[in-house]
C-alpha cells in the first residue's frame, strides 16, 4: 500500500515546479491543515473562513457521513452517531478506553484479542481508523480545492507519546483517506520547527504541549539548523476533554445526578467545554441547561472552584516534566524557554504551574492551535523537495522502550526510550528446550518490567527449528524503528545473513487487506476519485505480485515438481491476462488465484530459509510455545 | 550520498582518531554534518530504494555517534578494535572489596527509595558519578598511554557495575515520582 508514493511514468513534476505538500494536525478536538506558500506557512480555512476542523464525524442512516462543523453541531441531538475525540480511541483496546459508561457510544469489542476497539453506528460498525480518515479526507479536499492541484504528500502529527500500535493507526487513517504520508511527525517538535525557525532560536527548549486528549512534554536543543530532541514523555491519556469531566462530574455532584442518557451527558460536557473557556478570561461561568427529563441545571462555577477541581490533572503534567529532564539528563536550570502548544496551555492555572516548574515565563507568542499545524506544513515542504534555501535537520527520538518477552513474563529492552530514530538493535536468542522447534517472540513496548504492564505490538512464531540440544539455535532478532517512529522486526540467520522472516505489524493495526477493503467501502460512497485511486493501485499491486512470484520462481525453482511449476506460471499468465482491460473484480480474482496456488511453495521457501538459519547454531532465553 | 563506506569502523565514520580521548564538540559536530547528508529526511521525495538506504545509512551513522559519545561503549567498541574482548558475560572475577562496595551501593539505593529520601538519592547520585568518571580516567590512561588492554577490559567490566547502578539510581527517581 506504499504505492501511492510510486510516479506515474510522464507524470514526474519539473525540476522548478512546486510541489504541493502540506501539513495536517488531527486533533483530539481540532484539526488543520497548513502550507508553505510564498516562503511563508499559513494555516488554510475552509469557505468560511475557519481554521479549525472539528474532530467530530458523524454517520447518518443513508451511509452519508459528515465530519466538522456540522457534525459537531449534531452532536447533542444523536451522540451515538456522531463521534467525537476519535483519536482517544486510535490504536486502543476496549481496556484502554477505561470507564466508557460516561461515554454516548456503542464500543464493540473485536474478535481478535488486542484489536482496536470499534464503534457501531446507525452505518454500520467503524474502526477509529475509518472515522479518522473522514476527518483527513475533508482536509485533503480543502488543501487541493486551496491550491489547485494534487497534492504530493502531507506531514502528519502524532502526539510524541503515541506508541507504535497508535502511530500506525494514524498511518493507516491517512492511506485510507488516499493521503500519501510523507513523514509522522511529533506534534511538539513540529511546534519547536516554528517556533524555532520564526524566532532564529539557540539553547534547549522545553515544548508543553497539552491537548485536547493528549499531552506532551519534549525537551529540544536548537543550534545551527539543527532541532535535535533529548527527550520526550507525556501522557497519551490526557488532556482539555478531562478538564470538561472534570466540570462535568462537578454538575453531576452539584445536582445529584446519577446515569445520564447519553444525549444528556453530551449536552453537560459540551455545556462543560463552554465554562471551561469562558474561565480562561472570566472569574466565573454560568452553566444553564434543560435535561430531557425536563429537570433545570443551573450553576455556577468559579475560577478558584475550577482551578481546585483541576488540580491533580496539572500535577499530573509535571511527572512527565520530571522524567524528560532528568533523561535530558538536564535540570530546570538549563532550560532557556518553555513554549506552550494546544488550546488547553491556555488555561491560566496551566500557565501559572508551568511558570512556577520552570520559574520563567512560558513562551505563548505563537497561536497554541495553530503552532503544530504550521511547523508540520513547513517540514512537508522541505520533504516534498521544495528547497527554500535554508536548510535544517531534524533528530527526533523513539518516546517509549521496545522489547522482547523473556521467561518469567519479563520484558526485556532491546531499544531505550529517548533513542534517536532512525535506529536499530539485534538480539540473539536461543532455544532452552532440547528438540524444541519454535519460538515465539513477543513485541513489547513500555517502560515496566513485566509484560503484562507494557503494550503489547506483536507476537510471531518460528517454526522448523530442526531439534537440537537445548541453546544449540542461534537466531538474531532485529529491532528497526524508522523516521515515523515504526517498528520493524525481522528474524534472521546469522551465518549466511538470508533473512528468514516476517514483518511484524502491532496487532492493534489494520492488515493493507484491511485496508483495501475500508477503501473499497468508501469508495462506494465517496464521490472523489478514490476507486480510480484502489484501481491504480490494485494493478500495481498486481504487477508486483507477479514479478515476486517470477523471482522466486527464478531462485528456489528447484522447490518445485514440473508440474507445481506450470501451475503457478499458469497462474501468473492468467493475472497477466486480466491486467490487459479486465476489470477489477476480475484481476481481484486472477491475484487471488495465484496468491492461492502459491501458498505451499511460500511454505516449503520459508521452510528452507529457517532450516538453513538454524542448523548447526547455538544462545539466551525466550519464552517458548 | 557519495563516499559513504558501510566498511568504515565508528571513529573514521565519524571522522575521528581511534582513541578513547575525545573531543566532544568535534564529535557532535562531525556527527551532525554526517547526518545532514544521510538522513532520512533528505530523501522523503525520492524513491522507496533510496529512502531505505537512507535509514540504513542514518541508522549507522546514529549507532556510531550512540557507541562513541557513551564512554564505556567507546571503550568497548574501542577495544574490540584491538582485538581484546571485555569479557563482561563471562569474567566474573573481581575484586572482592569492589563487589562488597557494590552491594552496599545497591542497598543504600533500595533504602533510600523505601525511606522515599530524595536527598539521600541525589548523595548517592552525585558520588556513583565522581567514582564513573574516576574510573573513565583510569580507563583513558590504560588505553591510550599504557596501551594495557587486559586492564582496560577489567575497568570496562567495574564501568559495567556502576552503569548499572546509574539504571537503579535513575529508576528510584522515576519511582519516587509516582
Amino acid at each position: 500500500m506504499a504505492l501511492l508514493q510510486i510516479s506515474e511514468p510522464g507524470l514526474s513534476t519539473a525540476p522548478h515546479q512546486h510541489r504541493l505538500a502540506v501539513g495536517i494536525d488531527l486533533g483530539t478536538t481540532n484539526s488543520l491543515v497548513a502550507t508553505v506558500r510564498n516562503g511563508i506557512s499559513v494555516v488554510l480555512n475552509d469557505e468560511h473562513g475557519r481554521a479549525m476542523l472539528p474532530s467530530v464525524v458523524r454517520y447518518g442512516a443513508d451511509g452519508g457521513v459528515v465530519a466538522g462543523e456540522a457534525a459537531q453541531l449534531a452532536q447533542s441531538e444523536d451522540p451515538v452517531n456522531t463521534i467525537v475525540s476519535v483519536k482517544r480511541f486510535m490504536g486502543r483496546g476496549l481496556t484502554d478506553v477505561g470507564d466508557t459508561s460516561r461515554l454516548p457510544y456503542r464500543f464493540v469489542e473485536t474478535g481478535e484479542p488486542g484489536g482496536m476497539v470499534q464503534l457501531r453506528t446507525v452505518a454500520g460498525v467503524k474502526s477509529p481508523v475509518e472515522v479518522s480518515a473522514e476527518i483527513l479526507k475533508v482536509l485533503r479536499q480543502r488543501a487541493e480545492a486551496s491550491l489547485g492541484g494534487e497534492l504530493v504528500g502531507a506531514v502528519i502529527t502524532v502526539p510524541a507519546y503515541f506508541d507504535d500500535a497508535q502511530r500506525q493507526a494514524t498511518k493507516d487513517a491517512a492511506k485510507l483517506a488516499g493521503i500519501n504520508v510523507l513523514r509522522l511527525l511529533n506534534e511538539p517538535t513540529a511546534a519547536a520547527i516554528a517556533y524555532g525557525l520564526d524566532n532564529a532560536s539557540e539553547g534547549v527548549y522545553a515544548v508543553y504541549d497539552l491537548g485536547g486528549g493528549t499531552f506532551d512534554i519534549s525537551i529540544l536543543r536548537l543550534s545551527r539548523g539543527v532541532f535535535e530532541v533529548l527527550a520526550a514523555n507525556g501522557d497519551s491519556a490526557l488532556g482539555g476533554d478531562d478538564f470538561d469531566q472534570r466540570i462535568h462530574c462537578w454538575l453531576l455532584e452539584k445536582n445529584q445526578l446519577s446515569a445520564l442518557n447519553p444525549r444528556d451527558t453530551r449536552l453537560l460536557l459540551t455545556l462543560a467545554r463552554t465554562a471551561k473557556e469562558q474561565l480562561t478570561d472570566y472569574p466565573e461561568a454560568r452553566i444553564t441547561a434543560v435535561l430531557s427529563s425536563g429537570e433545570l441545571i443551573d450553576n455556577v462555577l468559579t475560577q478558584a472552584e475550577f482551578h481546585s477541581l483541576s488540580q491533580n490533572l496539572i500535577q499530573r503534567t509535571l511527572q512527565p516534566l520530571r522524567r524528560a529532564l532528568r533523561d535530558a539528563k538536564l535540570t530546570v536550570a538549563d532550560v532557556k524557554g518553555v513554549v506552550m502548544v494546544g488550546g488547553a496551555t491556555r488555561m491560566p492555572q496551566v500557565q501559572q504551574a508551568v511558570g512556577e516548574f520552570f520559574g520563567q515565563t512560558p513562551l505563548t507568542n505563537l497561536d497554541p492551535d495553530k503552532v503544530v499545524a504550521l511547523g508540520a506544513a513547513i517540514q512537508a515542504n522541505l520533504l516534498a523537495g521544495n528547497r527554500t534555501g535554508d536548510d535544517w535537520l531534524l533528530l527526533d527520538v523513539i518516546p517509549l522502550s521496545l522489547g522482547l518477552e523473556t521467561m518469567g513474563g519479563l520484558a526485556e529492552k532491546v531499544i531505550p526510550r529517548n533513542s534517536t530514530i532512525p535506529t536499530a538493535r539485534a538480539q540473539e536468542f536461543t532455544t532452552y528446550k532440547d528438540g524444541q522447534t519454535a519460538m515465539s517472540l513477543h513485541v513489547v513496548q513500555g517502560e515496566r518490567e513485566l509484560v503484562s504492564d507494557c503494550r503489547s505490538l506483536a507476537k510471531f512464531e518460528l517454526r522448523g527449528i530442526p531439534a537440537m540440544v537445548a541453546g544449540a539455535a542461534r537466531i538474531r532478532v532485529t529491532f528497526q524503528v524508522d523516521a515515523d517512529g515504526l517498528l520493524n522486526v525481522a528474524a534472521r540467520e546469522m551465518a549466511s545473513g538470508i533473512e528468514a522472516a516476517i514483518v511484524v505489524k502491532p496487532s492493534y493495526g489494520l492488515s493493507d487487506a484491511d485496508i483495501t477493503r475500508m477503501l473499497q467501502e468508501s469508495a462506494q460512497h465517496a464521490v472523489d476519485d478514490m476507486q480510480a485511486r484502489a484501481q491504480r493501485e490494485q494493478q500495481t499491486e498486481a504487477n508486483q505480485l507477479c514479478e515476486a512470484v517470477q523471482n522466486a520462481l527464478a531462485q528456489d525453482g528447484d522447490l518445485l515438481d514440473v508440474v507445481q511449476r506450470a501451475h503457478i506460471e499458469a497462474k501468473i499468465a492468467g493475472v497477466r491476462e486480466a491486467l490487459q482491460g479486465g476489470g477489477q473484480q476480475l484481476i481481484k480474482r486472477a491475484m487471488t488465484a495465484l496468491n492461492e496456488a502459491t501458498v505451499s511453495f511460500a511454505q516449503a521457501r520459508m521452510d528452507k530459509s529457517v532450516t538453513r538459519a538454524l542448523s548447526g547454531k547455538n544462545i539466551s532465553d525466550l519464552d517458548i510455545k | 550520498m557519495r563516499n559513504f563506506d558501510a566498511a568504515k569502523n565508528h571513529f573514521e565514520l565519524l571522522g575521528l582518531s581511534e582513541v578513547f580521548e575525545l573531543d566532544a564538540a568535534q564529535l557532535e559536530l562531525n556527527y551532525r554534518a554526517l547526518q545532514a547528508k544521510v538522513h532520512p529526511d533528505k530523501s522523503a521525495s525520492l524513491s522507496d530504494s533510496e529512502q531505505r538506504q537512507a535509514m540504513q545509512r542514518s541508522t549507522r551513522v546514529n549507532e556510531a555517534y550512540q557507541t562513541l559519545k557513551s564512554p564505556i561503549r567507546r571503550a568497548r567498541y574501542l577495544l574490540g578494535l584491538k582485538g581484546v574482548d571485555t569479557q563482561e558475560e563471562t569474567n566474573t572475577a573481581m575484586p572482592v572489596e569492589f563487589l562488597m562496595a557494590q552491594m552496599e551501593w545497591r542497598e543504600a539505593v533500595v533504602d533510600a527509595e523505601k525511606s522515599r529520601d530524595i536527598a539521600a538519592l541525589d548523595t548517592l547520585d552525585a558520588r556513583m558519578k565522581i567514582e564513573t568518571r574516576e574510573l573513565e580516567a583510569e580507563l583513558r590512561d590504560k588505553i591510550d598511554t599504557e596501551h594495557d588492554y587486559p586492564v582496560a577490559a577489567g575497568l570496562v567490566r567495574k564501568l559495567r557495575f556502576m552503569e548499572k547502578l546509574a539504571e537503579e539510581i535513575h529508576s528510584a527517581y522515576d519511582e519516587l515520582d509516582n
